[in-house]
């Protein structure tokens, strides 16, 4: 089988493979343009009577639940990152999996962490076939050289439910880390040792995948409550030692910014914001856990209590910060989609307006609607962005596989989406000719905020001219590319080859980009 | 001379520096071994300015090896020419053209509220330090300069005060004591540098030795613009002597105050209140004072604590301080907003100012406001108080 086939150039000018792996793919028609029809995907009809009465469905271990639910050559596996780099779980699969002489899996991960490195030896003996989902470090390397059997696939958190519902990928078996659970196959994440706050990136798997298996370490009697899992989605339950590793669960950065440039850029970005009226009484936001991203909510909460106002809802990744404001009453609500710190879990469990969601209700593209498109101000990072706004958010730009999509394609929809980034990193300008890969039609971003300056997008004319008057430093963006070639020079492309080694999908499911083999 | 030399730093926690060795050979040409973060996209180009410099000292045979993290082309150009003059003797520069932006003068009572210090070893802390808009840049070749590094620093802080962008700001020196410093100012008074610190100041001829040899550097290079002097009193002996020093040229344009080696030498402790400087920090207002220039406050170390800062920023100002230092960007915008006029302050000015403005129109010899009159030092000053306002957006 080839990695792919059928180059075709996309509504965005990008060449895309239109096989991938044997399976056809459409290419990018353009933002909101491609609206399938037909019937979602639907797992295979199972009965009650099929399953214990009293409600037990314990396995003793990993490998046999696996056996049972029939793990064979060239199955889809999915597993979760609310451990991030502290799970202990998709590793054991893969050792189970090889060790009795699996071949050519599909690894259908919601994100891949550092310590799935792992994983290296399984994709370079056969055991993993390709992994669709986001590859940094050792395994974004390892892709981006272009060694792996199968081209890899990214998407957003809500693309990979688009995937799951339009039966593109159908999951034979989800393996879902829980903090607790009980013996029916109930669980959450806000109690127990691996406590993370909340599971939603397995929600999509558990309702969709044929065999679902649920390993804890904190299996409580029936009922595990909340049920964020609902059991009655659930094949077997396994009670393992340890889950993850706590202190590598909480990985995510917990500390606002110390660099005076990055403050700077947060303060500018909230001044912006301020002066473009985007903050109101009752305004919503989304911000990351990046350092950058807390001090702007931190700069945000300053304008809301100098102004007796409130944010309707904080859109997070939360942690101790969107957390004291929730507390200080400058928020209503926190709609959480991950937990970053035990403040977060903390508040997650205790507080009702803590709320967990999923990227159903956040993202999902075939929803009647969801959350995204309501949220005022969405704070975002890139890689790269081009002097057309386009931004990329997965490759280096020397072209090696850095980061996953997340949810970042998702968010994209919010009323006003918002990239502060330095100009250059280590030398290298983040705002280039073209971006090497596309993440984000220009039409998606708004406003970029450097320390050196402000560009607003030409199609933002309501944003130019509120800005105008605000005595903040706004440039062009072709001015501020150019700035920072007069500091740092101008870089030279990288050598890609010819060669695709993964693709990047849009949230509708359609090949917004082809990611290259990178050339030594 | 050696064969083999070598300048900058390496290892974790360094960027935007390199690490440059180089050894002479006997023969087989020029090596270059290069290990950079960004050598996909500046690869080529960092080889072919370690060509070009190699190039320019005349060398046939050598072994350069270069460690990059992501160096701008000013600083890896100062680490090879800093690794180079250990192996080659030679009176020659290498420079990179220095922009039109870089090369003009300032005026003698130009505002000097903020000026953030720098290190002169220390490239990563340069780069963006104009965008936090302080009144001068000091590029630090004394104390922030570990001393087997000042060799290197000089020519690092030379490159830096032609390339760096200073976004408006006043490009400062300190330089060393002594003979040390006198050699510094060799590397930047021919490249435009503004001002001058002189450390640990103890008598005029401190000043005027040090402003003898930029009047001889500047004809020799014949630069255009002036070079102002700062002094900063440090010790006992220096604030007995501060008026001598604060009127030894017509050059000094600010006599600054360095509390922490001042406090050192009186064998007390500095405290946020200050009491133990006051008499200090008096004598050096009054005695920049009476000799027409400004008096400048020594820097705030918490740099954690703005608060304080703020509070430390209004006695100074209340003192009769023009300006302090600074060691952290975040300090600028407290220091700014609490030297800045406040509104009662500049609406008095502005009915000076007026009531000048009328008095000329009608051609009387004397301002008044109301039934007061009022001297022309308090015109001058209304002046200098409107124009800065209208600086800082307040009018």
């Amino acid at each position: 089988m080839k990695k792919y086939d059928k180059l075709v150039t996309n509504a965005a000018g990008r060449k895309v493979p239109t096989i991938i792996n044997g399976e056809e793919h459409i290419p990018f028609k353009g933002v909101g343009k491609y609206k399938p029809s037909g019937r979602k995907h639907a797992t295979s009809i199972a009965s009650c009577v099929d399953y214990p009465e009293d409600g037990n469905k314990v396995i003793p271990d990993l490998k046999e639940a696996l056996i049972k639910a029939g793990l064979k050559d060239e199955m889809t596996i999915s597993t979760h990152h609310h451990f991030r780099n502290g799970d202990l779980i998709a590793n054991q699969i893969f050792d189970i999996a090889h060790e009795l002489g699996i071949k050519n899996l599909r690894w259908f991960p919601s994100a891949s962490f550092p310590c799935h490195e792992h994983l290296i030896p399984y994709l370079e003996d056969g055991t993993i076939h390709h992994i669709e989902g986001s590859m940094n470090g050792a395994l974004g390397k390892y892709c981006s050289q272009g060694k792996m059997d199968g081209l890899g696939i990214l998407r957003s958190h809500g693309g990979r439910y688009q995937a799951v519902q339009d039966g593109e990928v159908k999951i034979d078996i989800a393996v879902i880390g829980a903090p607790t659970a009980d013996p029916f196959g109930n669980a959450n994440g806000v109690n127990g040792e691996a406590a993370c706050g909340l599971l939603g990136f397995a929600l999509a798997d558990s309702e969709y995948a044929e065999k679902v298996i649920v390993v804890t370490d904190n299996l409580v009697p029936f009922p595990a409550i909340p049920w964020q899992i609902q059991g009655n989605y659930v094949d077997y339950v396994v009670k393992v030692d340890k889950v993850g590793i706590p202190e590598k669960i909480i990985s995510g950065t917990t500390q606002i910014t110390k660099s005076p440039d990055r403050l700077l850029i947060a303060e500018m970005t909230a001044q912006f914001c301020e002066a473009t009226g985007l903050i109101y009484d009752g305004f919503s936001y989304q911000a990351g856990a990046g350092g950058t991203s807390l001090s702007i909510g931190i700069y945000f909460s300053e304008i809301l209590k100098k102004n007796n106002w409130k944010a309707r809802f904080i859109r997070a990744g939360s942690n101790k910060y969107p957390v004291q404001m929730l507390e200080e009453g400058l928020a209503d609500y926190i709609l959480d989609g991950q937990t970053f710190d035990l403040d977060g879990v903390r508040s997650m469990r205790e507080n009702p307006n803590h709320v967990w969601t999923s990227p159903f209700t956040s993202y999902n593209y075939h929803g009647k609607g969801n959350f995204a498109s309501m949220v005022d101000v969405v704070i975002l990072g890139a890689t790269e962005v081009d002097i057309n706004f386009n931004a990329n958010v997965v490759t280096h730009s020397d072209g090696y596989l850095l980061h996953g999509i997340g949810g970042w394609q998702n968010t994209l929809f919010g009323k006003t989406t918002i990239l502060p980034i330095p100009l250059f990193r280590d030398r290298i300008p983040v705002i280039r000719d073209e971006v090497t890969t596309l993440c984000a039609p220009g039409e998606m971003i708004d406003v970029i905020v450097t320390e050196r300056g402000i560009a607003i997008n030409p199609l933002r004319a309501d944003l130019i001219e509120k800005a105008k008057e605000s005595g903040l430093p706004v440039k062009t963006i072709q001015e501020l590319k150019e700035e920072a070639e007069f500091i740092c020079g101008v870089p030279e492309k990288p050598k890609l080859g010819d060669e695709i080694v993964a693709v990047i999908k849009w949230v509708d499911g359609t090949v917004l980009d082809s990611v290259y083999k990178v050339l030594e | 001379m050696d064969n083999t030399g070598f300048a900058g730093n390496e290892g974790t926690g360094v960027r935007s520096d390199a690490r440059v060795s180089i050894q002479l050979l006997k023969s087989g040409g020029i090596q270059i071994d290069l290990k950079s973060k960004v050598k996909t996209l500046f690869g080529k180009q960092i080889i072919r300015l370690a060509e070009e410099i190699i190039h320019f000292f005349d060398i046939q045979h050598a072994r350069m090896d270069i460690v990059d993290a992501g160096a701008l082309d000013f600083v890896l150009a100062a680490r090879m020419e800093a690794a180079i003059k250990q192996v080659v003797s030679s009176e020659k520069e290498f420079l990179l053209p220095q922009p039109e932006e870089n090369k003009n003068g300032t005026l003698k009572d130009k505002f000097r509220f903020s000026r953030l210090y720098l290190p002169g070893n220390s490239p990563k802390l340069m780069i963006n330090a104009g965008i936090h808009q302080p009144n001068g840049l000091i590029l630090d070749l004394e104390d922030a300069v570990a001393p087997d590094k000042k060799y290197e620093a000089r020519f690092l802080v030379r490159n830096a005060l032609r390339s760096l962008r200073f976004n408006g700001a006043e490009r400062m020196v300190r330089i060393n004591q002594g003979e040390a410093g006198l050699k510094d100012l060799d590397f930047v008074v021919p490249h435009h540098v503004n001002l001058i610190l002189i450390p640990k100041c103890e008598s005029a001829e401190d000043v005027i030795t040090v402003n003898e040899r930029i009047q001889q550097l500047r004809k020799q290079h014949q630069t255009e613009h002036q070079v102002w002097l700062m002094p900063i009193i440090e010790s006992a002996l220096g604030v007995i002597k501060a008026y001598e020093i604060a009127s030894a040229c017509e050059q000094v344009a600010a006599l600054a105050i360095g509390l922490e080696d001042y406090t050192a030498d009186l064998g007390t402790q500095r405290t946020n209140e200050g009491n133990e400087s006051f008499f200090a920090r008096s004598m050096v207002v009054n005695s920049a004072k009476a000799a027409h220039i400004q008096a400048i406050d020594s820097v705030f170390s918490d740099v954690s604590d703005m608060e304080a800062l703020a509070e430390n920023v209004k006695r100074s100002k209340n003192l009769g301080f023009d300006g302090m230092g600074c060691i952290h960007p975040r300090q600028i915008k407290v220091i700014h907003e609490n030297f800045a006029p406040e509104p009662k302050e500049i609406e008095k000015a502005r009915k000076i100012v007026e009531a000048f403005e009328i008095a000329q129109k009608e051609g009387l010899g004397v301002v008044s406001l109301g039934s007061k009159m009022i001297d022309p030092p308090v015109v001058k000053r209304a002046m200098r108080t409107v124009e800065l306002a209208k600086s800082m957006g307040k009018i």
